[in-house]
């Protein structure tokens, strides 16, 4: 179970990016966050592996808080948390077993990272898991020789090899084309189902929500202004998320504030 | 019919403005004075300048025919500097790894190790190889010692400068990936970090290697090994035509390292 | 679906087992066998760490007594520089042309890239010991030496430059009915111009690093000052003229770039 409480993340001396926000996300549910850009989607995600550092409130998973946590302790809770990105992030001269295993480099000893010669166990379990998304054939290829498509299945088994207590994904089908997104939305929606895993998307595009997640949470100015299933999300509710001028909606805020 | 004068206001056309036009006459005149300067202050003996030109053809009429009965010993000489070059590249680049990691900016541990980094590269830069050659042969006493820590000090200035630079240009998205799996520093640096500068590292190594061939064939001439030490000999004896065999054997030399480092570079990059 | 596989190793660099461990062999077998057959002098290395001491126990702190000394050692390291630029430029022009495949006859061609090949072989130190000898000890040595330097390095680039230039701009002007020399002043200077002022500041900083070095064998400027405070001893004045250079390397790089950048 991931909780999250009072969570303000303020960058420099700025507007918070977000303001007490307040989340719990429980089971194997897949819940998409929507909201347009700068709406602290992609800040939210980062708070909860600490990528960014959150100025204050608390985050536990599975009873372990978060946001306390540092060196050793962090990297230990940073192992149960799965994360894919908008951009792959694949490191492109490895091959793909090199990238795929580098999710359990939390796991393994740095001899056996050094030398590639990684546990049987972790090697079965990469096949295993690249055989599910149709990628074994590509164990020895270069990551840059793959396609988009290919490219974000790495992504999700290198994420998968974790063994997360909850996989986080940042955007990942911004780079795809529609075909290829619905694949991997798909794909993602399936993992979570067969690997009993809580997920936890940041996505622009709402059809896509509606179609694989389980929950949808609109956010708005690092605010949470809407949560409930997909087919609560109306007409109106999408008015609320996004649409209005910017500047309008903060001088709302400031009203509500003073 | 009108004139072009009167339909556009103008008839004369210079390539440059005024202000254009002086500056580089000022720059012009400064060079110029610049130049004058240093011919009439500089401390020649000008008679020497105009014989010059007979002198140099002379030195080199007296190289014709090169005098090959030495070239074994050339050869063996030549291999010592060609090891001078290798061994100083090997060292020089296992020690600018370090030095590259501190003075890049996306991966120095703090400010301190920062300037630390560039002060080493600056040093290591701007001294020739020949001043460190002094040096080392002043420590060392004259042989391939000081010769290849020579080398090795002026080319950690250099790989590590080029190195710390493909490091602050790497893409930090891996890194930020490999951070989320838990994956400690040294494993996010030896798998997201050090793929990523290999092409450069390999590039800078042979480039280096290359120039270092050049720069052992003249340690000898301070004491520091290598072929100078039998070029400096041949010319104090004035053996002028086994001078000519030990400078074609270094033309040799330096063209079969353009060949070789042209051919690893296709190799390996 | 088969059974997974559980063992896994990265693909080799080299895919030819034979080819891969002979490699292998061989770069061990070089370093080890000639790392162990060095003509190394190891009791003198180990004494040298003493030495080292006293060395650097004598070069602090750096001796900026004899500053006379040092200013004349520069100016003169300057005035090499200067005139070796110019006359080194000067003498590129014609040779570059020379080098350039599409403006020269072949014959021409060949002796225009011997000449800017072994004036890049030599470094400049072997050179400057030969002009040493030839015209004798001093600054002149130096100039000619650095001339073949700037010509190594100039006339290359130019002649690379020249080799790329647009034909097109030649045609229009020929076929105005340009002459030989105004065709080249036209269409073919124009094109050429700006690299080779990027090439003269270039090089003149570089000559400028150059004169330190071939004034340790005997061709005048800084060098040579460096090199007798080395043999007499005086590392306290050897220091103090090694920071100099630097501190003037580090200068005149900065200058140049900073032109560099101005006139592109």
């Amino acid at each position: 179970m991931l909780k999250i409480t009072d969570l303000v993340k303020r960058y420099g001396t700025g507007d918070p990016v977000l303001k007490d926000l307040d989340l719990t996300i429980e089971g194997e549910s897949v819940v998409s966050i929507i909201g347009s850009s700068g709406a602290g989607k992609s800040t939210l995600l980062r708070c909860i592996n600490r990528l960014v550092e959150p100025t204050s409130g608390s985050i536990v998973l599975n009873g372990t808080e978060l946001t306390t946590l540092r060196g050793k302790t962090l990297r230990a809770a940073r192992r149960k948390i799965g994360m894919v990105f908008q951009g792959f992030n694949l490191v492109d001269r490895l091959t793909v077993m090199e990238n795929v295993q580098s999710g359990r480099l939390g796991y393994i000893s740095t001899w056996a990272a050094i030398t590639r010669r990684y546990p049987k166990a972790d090697i079965r379990r990469a096949f295993e898991l690249m055989e599910r998304v149709g990628i074994a054939h590509y164990a020895d290829t270069r990551a840059d020789q793959l396609s988009g498509g290919e490219r974000q299945r790495v992504g999700v088994v290198r994420a998968l090899m974790q063994e997360p207590d909850i996989l986080l994904a940042d955007e990942p089908t911004a780079s795809l084309d529609p075909k290829t997104s619905e694949q991997i939305m798909g794909l993602l929606r399936d993992l979570a189902g067969e690997l009993k895993l809580p997920v936890l998307i940041n996505i622009h595009n709402v059809t896509e929500a509606k179609e694989y997640t389980d929950r949808i949470v609109g956010m708005r100015y690092g605010r949470i202004i809407f949560d409930d299933t997909p087919d609560k999300l109306d007409e109106a509710a999408m008015e609320e998320i996004y649409a209005g001028s910017p500047h309008a909606d903060r001088s709302d805020d400031m009203a509500t504030a003073s | 019919m009108t004139s072009i004068k009167e339909q556009f206001g103008r008839d004369d056309w210079t390539r440059f403005t005024l202000k254009q036009k002086l500056t580089r006459w000022v720059i012009l005149a400064m060079s110029a004075l610049a130049i004058i300067w240093a011919l009439t202050s500089i401390e020649v003996i000008w008679p020497w300048v105009w014989s010059a030109p007979e002198q140099i053809g002379d030195l080199f009429g007296r190289m014709y025919p090169p005098d090959p009965s030495n070239l074994a010993t050339i050869l063996r000489v030549l291999w010592d500097t060609v090891n001078i070059a290798t061994f100083a590249t090997a060292f020089a680049v296992l020690l600018s790894l370090p030095v590259a990691y501190i003075a890049a900016q996306n991966t120095t541990p703090n400010r301190a190790t920062l300037w630390l980094g560039r002060l080493i590269l600056v040093t290591s830069r701007s001294v020739n190889t020949i001043i460190w050659a002094l040096l080392f042969v002043a420590i060392f006493g004259p042989g391939i010692v000081a010769g290849i820590i020579a080398i090795m000090f002026r080319s950690i200035g250099f790989i590590g400068k080029l190195l710390g630079e493909a490091i602050e240009e790497i893409d930090t998205r891996p890194v930020e990936a490999l951070q989320a799996t838990g994956a400690s520093r040294f494993k996010v640096i030896v798998y997201a970090i050090i793929p990523q500068v290999m092409p450069t590292f390999w590039a800078v190594t042979i480039l280096r290697w290359d120039i270092n061939l050049r720069e052992s064939t003249v340690l000898g001439l301070v004491g520091a090994g290598g072929i100078g030490i039998i070029l400096q000999g041949a010319i104090d004896t004035f053996n002028w035509p086994e001078v000519a065999t030990i400078l074609l054997a270094i033309i040799a030399l330096v063209v079969l390292g353009e060949i070789i480092s042209a051919f690893l570079r296709r190799r390996i990059l | 679906m088969s059974a997974p596989r559980d063992t896994w190793a990265k693909p080799p660099f080299i895919a030819n087992r034979a080819l891969r461990w002979a490699v292998y062999l061989g770069v061990i077998g070089y370093f080890g066998w000639v790392g162990l057959t060095m003509p190394i002098d190891w009791n003198r290395v180990v004494e040298g760490f003493g030495r080292a001491g006293r060395i650097f126990g004598g070069a602090f702190p750096p001796s900026f007594e004899r500053s006379g000394l040092l200013i004349d050692g520069f100016l003169e390291s300057l005035k090499i520089a200067v005139l070796a630029t110019a006359g080194g430029v000067l003498l590129s022009i014609p040779i570059a042309f020379m080098a350039a495949r599409n403006v020269a006859p072949l014959p021409v061609f060949y002796l225009g890239r011997a000449i800017v090949i072994v004036a890049r072989s030599f470094h400049p130190v072997i050179v400057a010991i030969l002009f040493v000898k030839a015209v004798g000890f001093g600054p002149f040595a130096g100039v000619l030496t650095l001339i073949v330097y700037s010509i190594g390095f100039v006339a290359k680039m130019l002649a690379e430059r020249i080799e790329e230039i647009d034909f097109g701009q030649v045609e229009a002007v020929r076929a105005a009915g340009a002459p030989y020399l105004a065709t080249l002043f036209y269409a073919i200077f124009p094109q050429i111009m700006p690299r080779q002022i990027g090439l003269t500041i270039y090089q003149l900083d570089s000559n400028l690093r150059a004169s330190a070095v071939v004034g340790i064998v005997g061709a005048g400027g800084i060098g040579a000052t460096l090199a007798n405070a080395f043999g007499r001893y005086d590392y306290d004045f050897a220091l103090a003229i090694t920071i100099v250079i630097v501190a003037v390397i580090l200068v005149s790089e900065a200058v140049s770039g900073i032109i560099r950048k101005r006139i592109q």
